[in-house]
Parts: structure tokens; C-alpha cells; sequence
């Protein structure tokens, strides 16, 4: 019977209108409507969906409840797993993950579980009593560095566990990529502070404006008391092309464009300080979910035409499917099969122009993915007036280069024992993107609570 | 949370004031050549400034700022007692310091601030330093008092001859080689068609040439590339690669360039925001 509801689509603001404003996009389910999705649910005795969140969340249990109209216990039910519930629900690729592994999606639609988990996350941040009961502490006290995805995951079941917690982090906020780099329109930033504000509650004190690596290091923090390290400094450094051109004027990396929109509310310029200049014509380079950020950025900033400039096909885009179609919905241009090798300045070294080559695709490559292959003669001229280069991050070093007898992989990322996540150096944990390079979200706050479990083992044989 | 209370303020000149503050953690660590991220209140941008003077005892951090814009009018407007929001650092790398014999210490208005702890780190190093301190100006020349008790000599001046030698620093520069020192290196700080020109004048004469690159940044980790520099043939990130380079091989026409992107929202800011009003919090 359950199979006879439809899944029920999302709300969202009407592309057009949404366009030109910095409001969220989705808008999320109405209490009669999360009500019925809920009662989709088969409640399955072994429950796949489970399997296919890195985090195991307890889909079953909190669906059943809000079936039942009881939204604050299913809150609770979520957050026994998951301490960012609201920002999980928005920006968790549900498709490859545990809406994938939902017995309804064998014949029909899968359960829309993040949309309820939105749902639940939301309407207890307003109607919702923080519950945040502070566990008996332990004496033991854990450092963590880098107040992102895996940081605050990590931070939040240590707390859970009670054991003292202090996030070290250099932007003068914690929230990592959800402050600086996923846009207002899809996660506000009020929502994040207000996750980050109930780990504040349950004790885990936020250091910003520290870097570490600069004004202290992991060896020091070690000497000062700290029982034991979780490094999750991510993927901040970003890639340019390495082309000609590319400092000219008008030119970003991704992370400079989103950051100042961002963290720097630049889309509010002047009534807050820091500026963002976008020209007519934009072209993102790069086809993950930071290039459709970019570029759906770049429209809400005023910009007339914006292309993503990507060298293999719609398939090989890396960027979920959700975030590439509400940027079609937008207007945005897909360049496919496209990619610049120099870019020109006019004479006051303004961004004006890219010479671009066409590809086609051949043979996969090692990773499976089929190579693009330029085409011989195949140059023509694309005018643009700003760039924002997003074909991917890096590590960042400051961290890393700081701390000797840390084991990293050529590419600079650390290295960490997979079940453990414990590094070369004794008492030191790393996740997330530092480990991985630059991956999703909730991988990042899989890896956080893996930490956490182990480093709460590690520090109860430790006296 | 900390408190980044201003301790200490002091107008060294029209428009130029210096302010000590309260930052613990960053005066424990911090050393010449270094810079700190400044952001004052909630609506501000991150603003870098190089670090003037450290005080370890007192844990203060001291600053110079010029009023050139809406935000760093706001700054200069805020008073002993009132705080900044945001006190980041220390950050980049520090000045490479040993003793290298005889060095030249060349300051242009408000790059007086930051050469000054550097002349006086190398002079603790043994070195023989001969200052240049340079302005537009006599009543814009800052500072002149403290860099004298941290040089071994110092070469006064003005663009209009109102104090010191009329000319350039090229000219203090030729004084101090006329007189038979021979200068193993030279740093030079100020502003960007001062340092060129330095620049271009002592790879003529085969002197090492220091410059500490003053570009927009944003985050000043590493983490967005706004301040890069063409530095040779390579690119690199003032924030955490600098700011100090190898000023023979900077590309200084791009970094002039790139200093002006954003010079029409500046005037915009300026015409929107009240400054004048007492700043801080």
C-alpha cells in the first residue's frame, strides 16, 4: 500500500525568481507532507537504507516517529547518530547513499530520507528545547584541528563520551566548507551556526582565529595536556589549470569567489565590507558540485551568462545530479567536451577572453573514466570577462609541514590506518578530506565519528 | 574567546596611527617579517597588516595603519579600550635573519612600520644596519626616533626635500655606497612603485633585494590564492609563500595590476559607509 503514495517532490522557489537571490532553494517539506513520505516507509526488519549512510543513522526508527507526528523524538533519534542533522539532510547525495539502498527504489521511488531528515533537523531547531545532557567527564582532553565536517563530527561523539574537547580553527568561524564554500541558497549559514551552537552546549569549546601550524603546532599541543590529536584540516588548497593568463584580473579559484560570497557575505556588499566583482560572461571551469556552486553563484551575483567549461561529457560530470539540473533550471550552459589552454587580458590586465580546445572522448583511463583527447585544429576563441577556476583542492600544509613524523602520501595527503584512523604518530588521529583528498560531506563526518570511537578506545588504555 | 583590546593608540602622522593590542598567543609566537589578519567587526573585511612590534612580557602586538578606504578609516577611528573582533597570526614566513655583514633597511612611508622590526632582529644578529627611511613628506615621515635606536645609521629622504636628502632611496641608497660600504642585502618595504623602482635599481648593481609583497588577500592561509605573485616563472601565494620575495624576480606590473582589481567597490564602500564614527566594539 505504501507503494501508492507518491514520493513526494521537494518545494522549491520558482527558477526564475530564485535566480537573482541568495534565499535557499529548496524549501522543504510541510509537516502533513513529511507525515505522509513518512508513512512510505516499509519499515523494513533489516533496513539496507541503514547501509548506505556512512554514518548508520537509525532510518527506520526516526521515520516511524514522524509518521506518528512525534518530530521532537525523532529528532533525537537522528541526533544519536548524526550531530548535523540539518546540514546532512540538505547536502548529503541521498541518491548514491542510503536513498539508494531503499527497498521502494527497486520498483518505484526510494523514500525521500533526507528530505525528512531535513524535515526533523529544521523543525527542531524551532520548536525544539535543546536536550543537551553533558556526560560525566572523563579528565581526558582531545585536540582537534580544523572545524569543518569531520572536525565537529569528531568533536560531538568525544563530547558525547566525555571526554573535554577543544576545535582548533583559523577562519574566524568553525563550519569548515559548510561557511565558506556550499552557498547560502543551498545551506544558510544560520542553520550551520546553529548545529555548531548545540556541540557548543554539550561542552565542546570552539577556538577560531587559530592556526595551527602557525601559532601553535601538534607537538606542542601534545606537550600541553591534550590526551590525544584528530587532525582534519581537509582539502583547502586550491588547483590552478597552470595555463597562461591565469592571473589576470577577474580570475578566481573557487575558493576565493566562495569564500568572499560566503563567509564574507560579499553578495551583501557594501552594508558588509568585503567585495565580489563578476563581469557578464562567466565560465566556471570544472564540473563538480564546487563548479555548479560557482556558477549558480555567479548568476545570483548579476552575471548575464555563465558557462561551465568541463573537458569530458555530461556523464563523467562530478557533481550530483540534483545540483547540475537546478543549474540548467537556472540558465546555467554546459560547455562540454571543452576546455581552455591560455587565457587574454586586455590592456589594463582584465580577464577578455580563452582560447579553448574541443575534446573527444577515448579509451578509460586507469580510474575508469574515459580520457578526453583534444581535437587537432579544433581552437576557438570564448569571450568572458571572469573565470573561477574549480577543477579541484588540494591539501593544505600548514598542518602537515608543522608536525615531523607524520606519515604522508605523495600527494601530501596524511596517511591513516583505514579501521582506525590512527596516523604514524602515536596519539594522533586524521579524517576526512587531509586523508582522502576532496571528498563529500558526510564521508568527512563518517570519518569525524570513526575517529572519535577510536581515539575514546585509544584513550581508555591510555592512564 | 579572546579579546583583542586595543591598549595603546598613537597618530604618527595625517591619516597614520599606530595601535598596540592586546593578542597573548600571537606576541608569544610572532617574529619579523610576519603579518596578522585584522577584522573589526562582524560586517568588516579581513584586512592583513604587517606586524610593526611584538611585546612578549606584555603579549601585545603592535600595528600601523593608513586610512586609504572605508575599512581601514574605521580602524583608525577606533579608541584605546575598544577591541577588534578578529586577530589572526602570526602568519607568512619570517624574514630570513643572520648576520650578514653590512645591510641596508629601506622604509617608504608606512613601510616604515613593518622594516622596523626587521632592521632591529638583524641588528640583535650582529649586522651593521643603515637604514633609508623614506616619504613624500616631512610630516609624513613616521617612526624616525625608534628606527634610529634599532640602526647603526640612518639616511633620511623626502620626495620634496623637506627633511633630509631630497630624492628617492635610490639616493640615500648612492650616499651610503659613496661612502664605501660594501651592502651584502637589502630589504626594501613600502609601497609598490617605491619597491620596483629599488628594485630595478639595485639589480643594475648586483645587490640582493628583499620586498615584502603587500597583495589583497582574504583567508591569508593558503587557502585561495588571492594574493598571488609572479615571482620568476612560478606563481606563488604571498600569504604563506612570502611576503617577502626575491624582489629582482617579482612581476610588479601584475601586482600593481592586480592591487587596483577591486578599486571601484572600494570607492563604493567608502560612499556607503558612515566612517568618521568611532569604530570597534
Amino acid at each position: 500500500m505504501a507503494l501508492k503514495i507518491p514520493r513526494h517532490d521537494m518545494p522549491c522557489q520558482d527558477p526564475a525568481v530564485r535566480a537573482h537571490n541568495f534565499d535557499e532553494v529548496a524549501l522543504g517539506y510541510t509537516e502533513e507532507m513529511a507525515v505522509e513520505e513518512a508513512k512510505r516507509c516499509l519499515q523494513c526488519k533489516k533496513p539496507t537504507c541503514r547501509s548506505g549512510c556512512p554514518v548508520e543513522v537509525l532510518i527506520p526508527d526516526f521515520i516511524k516517529q514522524v509518521a506518528e507526528g512525534d518530530f521532537l523524538a525523532a529528532a533525537v533519534t537522528l541526533k544519536e547518530k548524526n550531530s548535523l542533522p540539518a546540514v546532512c539532510g540538505r547536502v548529503c547525495p541521498q541518491e548514491s547513499q542510503c536513498e539508494s539502498q531503499c527497498i521502494l527504489g527497486k520498483k518505484g521511488e526510494p523514500v525521500a530520507i533526507g528530505r525528512l531528515e531535513r524535515f526533523v533537523a529544521d523543525y527542531e531547531i524551532k520548536f525544539g528545547e535543546s536536550h543537551a545532557e553533558k556526560p560525566a567527564p572523563t579528565g581526558k582532553k582531545v585536540a582537534i584541528i580544523g572545524g569543518g565536517p569531520s572536525g565537529l563530527a569528531c568533536a560531538g561523539d568525544l563530547a558525547k563520551a566525555g571526554h573535554g574537547v577543544t576545535v582548533f580553527e583559523a577562519l574566524h568561524v568553525a563550519g569548515g566548507v559548510l561557511m565558506y564554500g556550499i552557498p547560502q541558497f543551498r545551506l544558510p549559514k544560520e542553520i550551520v551556526q546553529t548545529e555548531i551552537n548545540n556541540l557548543k552546549k554539550m561542552g565542546v569549546e570552539i577556538r577560531t582565529d587559530e592556526v595551527v601550524g602557525k601559532i601553535t603546532s601538534v607537538d606542542e599541543l601534545m606537550a600541553s595536556g591534550y590526551d590525544a590529536v584528530f587532525i582534519g584540516t581537509g582539502a583547502g588548497l586550491p588547483y590552478f589549470m597552470g595555463i597562461p593568463g591565469e592571473n589576470l584580473l577577474g580570475v578566481y579559484s573557487a575558493n576565493e569567489f566562495l569564500t568572499r560570497t560566503n563567509l564574507m557575505k560579499g553578495y551583501k556588499f557594501p552594508e558588509y565590507a568585503t567585495p565580489i566583482k563578476v563581469g557578464k560572461k562567466v565560465a566556471v571551469l570544472g564540473a563538480g558540485n564546487v563548479a555548479m556552486d560557482g556558477a549558480r553563484t555567479s548568476l545570483r551575483l548579476g552575471a548575464e551568462e555563465v558557462s561551465i567549461v568541463y573537458r569530458r561529457s555530461r556523464e563523467e560530470m562530478p557533481a550530483r545530479a540534483e545540483e547540475a539540473h537546478h543549474a540548467e533550471e537556472e540558465g546555467i550552459n554546459f560547455r562540454l567536451l571543452t576546455n581552455p589552454v591560455a587565457l587574454h587580458g586586455d590592456e589594463k590586465g582584465w580577464v577578455k577572453s580563452m582560447t579553448c580546445l574541443r575534446y573527444e572522448l577515448g579509451e578509460p583511463d586507469a580510474s575508469g573514466r574515459r580520457s578526453p583527447v583534444p581535437i587537432p585544429g579544433s581552437e576557438f576563441e570564448l569571450e568572458v570577462d571572469t573565470v573561477v577556476v574549480a577543477i579541484g583542492q588540494g591539501p593544505n600544509p600548514l598542518v602537515t609541514k608543522s608536525t615531523p613524523g607524520l606519515e604522508l602520501n605523495r600527494r601530501g595527503n596524511i596517511v591513516a590506518d583505514p579501521e582506525t584512523l590512527a596516523t604514524s604518530k602515536r596519539g594522533v588521529f586524521a579524517g576526512g578530506d587531509i586523508v582522502t583528498g576532496a571528498a563529500t560531506v558526510i564521508l568527512a563526518m563518517g570519518a569525524g565519528k570513526k575517529a572519535a570511537a577510536s581515539i575514546d578506545e585509544y584513550l581508555k588504555n591510555k592512564n | 574567546m579572546y579579546l583583542y583590546q586595543v591598549v595603546k593608540r598613537r597618530q604618527l602622522a595625517p591619516a597614520i596611527v599606530l595601535f598596540e593590542v592586546e593578542a597573548p598567543r600571537v606576541a608569544a609566537k610572532v617574529k619579523a617579517g610576519q603579518f596578522v589578519i585584522v577584522r573589526m567587526d562582524e560586517k568588516s573585511e579581513r584586512i592583513p597588516l604587517t606586524v610593526m612590534d611584538f611585546n612578549r612580557e606584555r603579549g601585545t602586538i603592535t600595528i600601523v595603519i593608513q586610512d586609504v578606504g572605508y575599512s581601514s578609516c574605521m580602524i583608525n577611528n577606533m579608541r584605546e579600550g575598544s577591541s577588534f573582533l578578529d586577530f589572526v597570526g602570526p602568519l607568512g614566513v619570517p624574514s630570513d635573519i643572520e648576520n650578514y655583514g653590512t645591510v641596508v633597511c629601506m622604509g617608504g612611508g608606512l613601510g616604515i612600520a613593518p622594516i622596523y622590526p626587521i632592521a632591529r632582529a638583524l641588528r640583535e644578529a650582529g649586522n651593521h644596519v643603515i637604514s633609508i627611511l623614506g616619504a613624500r613628506t616631512a610630516d609624513l615621515l613616521i617612526l624616525r626616533e625608534e628606527m634610529e635606536a634599532v640602526s647603526d645609521e640612518v639616511v633620511i629622504v623626502t620626495d620634496d626635500g623637506s627633511l633630509g636628502t631630497k630624492g628617492y632611496h635610490s639616493t640615500g641608497l648612492d650616499q651610503i655606497l659613496a661612502q664605501g660600504h660594501k651592502v651584502q642585502v637589502i630589504w626594501a618595504i613600502g609601497p609598490m612603485v617605491m619597491m620596483r623602482a629599488v628594485a630595478n635599481y639595485t639589480k643594475t648593481l648586483g645587490i640582493k633585494t628583499i620586498v615584502s609583497m603587500n597583495p589583497i588577500m582574504v583567508d591569508g592561509t593558503g587557502m585561495c590564492g588571492a594574493c598571488r605573485v609572479k615571482v620568476g616563472e612560478e606563481t606563488k601565494f604571498a600569504c604563506v609563500d612570502g611576503p617577502e620575495f626575491d624582489g629582482h624576480l617579482v612581476d610588479f606590473e601584475l601586482a600593481m595590476q592586480r592591487l587596483a582589481f577591486y578599486k571601484d567597490e572600494e570607492n563604493r564602500a567608502k560612499a556607503h559607509g558612515a566612517c568618521g564614527q568611532e569604530g570597534g566594539h
